[in-house]
């Protein structure tokens, strides 16, 4: 995956401002900077909810800049909401179950009754079983706990069997007894490997722990990169987080 | 038990309408029934987009009117014959069909409020033309035609409504559990989501489109066939309220409730007519529809079945609550 100069603009303000971004296959990498420093927009780009101003944006070598959602997403991306992004009155099996479908790719089947694709249940029940939401099965999505809904969104990620994860701060509004839960998910779908994973979040601990590297993020524009220690180390990141006397990224 | 008795309730409802006829005599009860089987097709194919789908639709009676011009034009040119009717009951499938998917793809990319305007605007368009053809349609005025005497009997009719709308229903049902049918609900609850989980939405929502077109298209056909007469009302905004009030009133995103819907803004309609006897208050009929709508949206905002299917739920969960209670 790699960006080239992407930049958005909202009327006058650049949200992401070329942004040059490279990540290697079957990397982990997060992405950090202060709030509104345009990590969620620059998400919003890469899985293709907004279209960009300017640049460009590689998947897998090929240019994906002008490809819809759901094109992308059948291209091996898949991307979890910082708002939780669930449907509501579908049953938690059914909402993980909707994305097994799409990507075993039964699309325009309108007449086989579900009871044929048993094995879909069955995927998305043992999915469920991997982030401990299995004995909810039957209950709507919006009767869950808040941080029971971030765990179905990752099922729902994982069903899709993505060889890019974008996770945009999974740990977010959740209580703190839930954080080592999801933590846990996340470390888990890490060691299977396989995968290219980009994280935004803001808990430092999550991020040094899990990630191989480290983008810094500062008012839309690219501010380092490095190792978790490199980023620690890094004076000017450590600056633009204590909001100094910093001005311009550049 | 409880389930027992839901399956229990609709094929008594089934035998009972069948064995209808030969137990009452009353003509003018058969012939409401007939219309009840018609509207409740039409009110099922509504609530594909407004229950399912949650695309809300103004001008769903474009398709009526297609279905029902259709066999009124057919009828009115060829010969009289149960070959004839059936290939103009196909053409307005078929013409049902290719609007509904150019009005999907020409509108359906548009954010909700927008896609309801169009739509109004389109059958809007199809009133006008009804109107300006004068050599086809006979203007606003219409006019009657000639169907086969098997459809003439009130008895055959009756049958041939009821198997039409069983029909109809099953297949309803068997595509809104398939797997197309479950993405549907999915743009309903979320759309954003649904296309980030790589389903391409616009699609979807002119798959639903079209079903929906040709049902309110077989509807309509049936619509016409009963009264042997067409006009420009089958286009009307009346006819989509229509269709919008049996679903909401029945229970938007079931199809049971577009039959009990259908069923019970007929049977209203018929008795405030009738009462119109006793006091010319009750001509005025849409008022009274419009005090029951907001009745039924204060009392059961899910509609009528929507309401029941949650009493259920709450139901099965006390039970089920009791036993975790337990100390077994």
């Amino acid at each position: 995956m790699e960006t080239r100069d992407l930049t958005v603009v909202f009327g006058g303000h650049a949200a992401v401002n070329g942004v040059d971004l490279t990540v290697p296959r079957n990397h982990f990498q997060s992405i950090i900077g202060p709030n509104g420093a345009g990590k969620t927009t620059l998400f919003n780009l890469i899985s293709g909810q907004l279209r960009p101003s300017k640049g460009s944006i590689l998947f897998k070598g090929t240019d994906i800049t002008r490809l819809s959602p759901p094109l992308r997403t059948r291209m091996g991306m898949g991307r979890s909401f910082q708002i939780t992004n669930v449907f509501p009155n579908l049953t938690v099996l059914e909402n993980v179950r909707l994305a097994v479908q799409s990507r075993s790719g039964v699309r325009y089947n309108f007449f086989s009754a579900l009871s044929r694709f048993d094995w879909m249940r069955e995927e998305a029940f043992s999915l469920l079983e991997t982030v401990m939401l299995d004995k909810k099965s039957d209950s709507p999505a919006k009767s869950l706990a808040h941080g029971e809904q971030r765990k179905l969104e990752i099922a729902m990620l994982l069903a899709l069997k993505s060889d890019l994860l974008l996770f945009d701060e999974p740990t977010a509004g959740i209580s703190v007894e839930e954080v080592p839960a999801i933590l846990d998910v996340i470390r888990r779908i890490k060691a299977e490997g396989g995968r290219t994973i980009l994280l935004i979040e803001h808990k430092m601990e999550m991020v040094l722990d899990l990630s191989d590297s480290v983008t810094v993020l500062f008012n839309g524009k690219f501010l380092a990169n490095g190792s978790p220690k490199e980023i620690m180390d890094n004076e000017l990141v450590q600056s633009a987080y204590l909001g100094g006397h910093y001005d311009d990224a550049s | 038990m409880l389930r027992l008795r839901w399956t229990i309730l609709p094929v008594a409802v089934v035998l009972l309408l069948l064995s209808f006829p030969e137990l009452n005599d009353s003509r003018s009860l058969l012939i409401l029934l007939t219309k009840i089987f018609i509207y409740a097709v039409f009110a099922m194919s509504y609530d594909l987009l407004l229950g399912y789908t949650g695309i809300v639709s103004f001008g769903h009676a474009m398709f009526f009117g297609i279905g029902a011009y259709s066999v009124g034009i057919g009828m009115d040119v060829w010969k009289n014959s149960l070959g004839t009717l059936l290939l103009s009951v196909l053409i307005g499938v078929v013409a049902a069909a290719v609007v509904s998917y150019f009005v999907g793809i020409l509108s359906l990319r548009l954010k909700s409020h927008f896609y309801a305007m169009l739509t109004l605007a389109f059958s809007g368009l199809f009133v006008v033309a009804a109107e300006k053809m004068r050599s086809v349609t006979n203007g606003a005025d219409g006019f009657p035609f000639a169907v086969p005497e098997f459809f003439m009997d009130r008895t055959n009719f009756y049958y041939i409504s009821f198997v039409f709308m069983i029909v109809v229903f099953l297949l309803l049902r068997r595509f809104t559990r398939s797997p197309v049918g479950k993405v549907l609900q999915a743009i309903r609850e979320n759309e954003q989501r649904t296309q980030s989980l790589g389903y391409e939405v616009v699609h979807y929502k002119i798959i639903a489109s079209v079903v929906a077109g040709v049902a309110a298209a077989l509807s309509g056909s049936m619509y016409a066939i009963t009264l042997r007469f067409v006009n420009t009302t089958v286009f009307t905004m009346d006819i989509t309220i229509m269709a919008l009030l049996m679903t909401i009133i029945g229970g938007v995103g079931t199809l049971y409730g577009g039959i009990i819907g259908a069923a019970l803004i007929e049977y209203a309609h018929e008795l405030l007519t009738s009462l119109a006897k006793v006091h010319p208050i009750f001509e005025r009929w849409i008022i009274f529809f419009g005090l029951l709508y907001i009745i039924v949206v204060m009392i059961f905002p899910m509609g009528i079945v929507g309401t029941i299917k949650r009493w259920q739920t709450h139901r099965k969960a006390a039970a089920l609550g009791k036993r975790e209670g337990l100390p077994w």
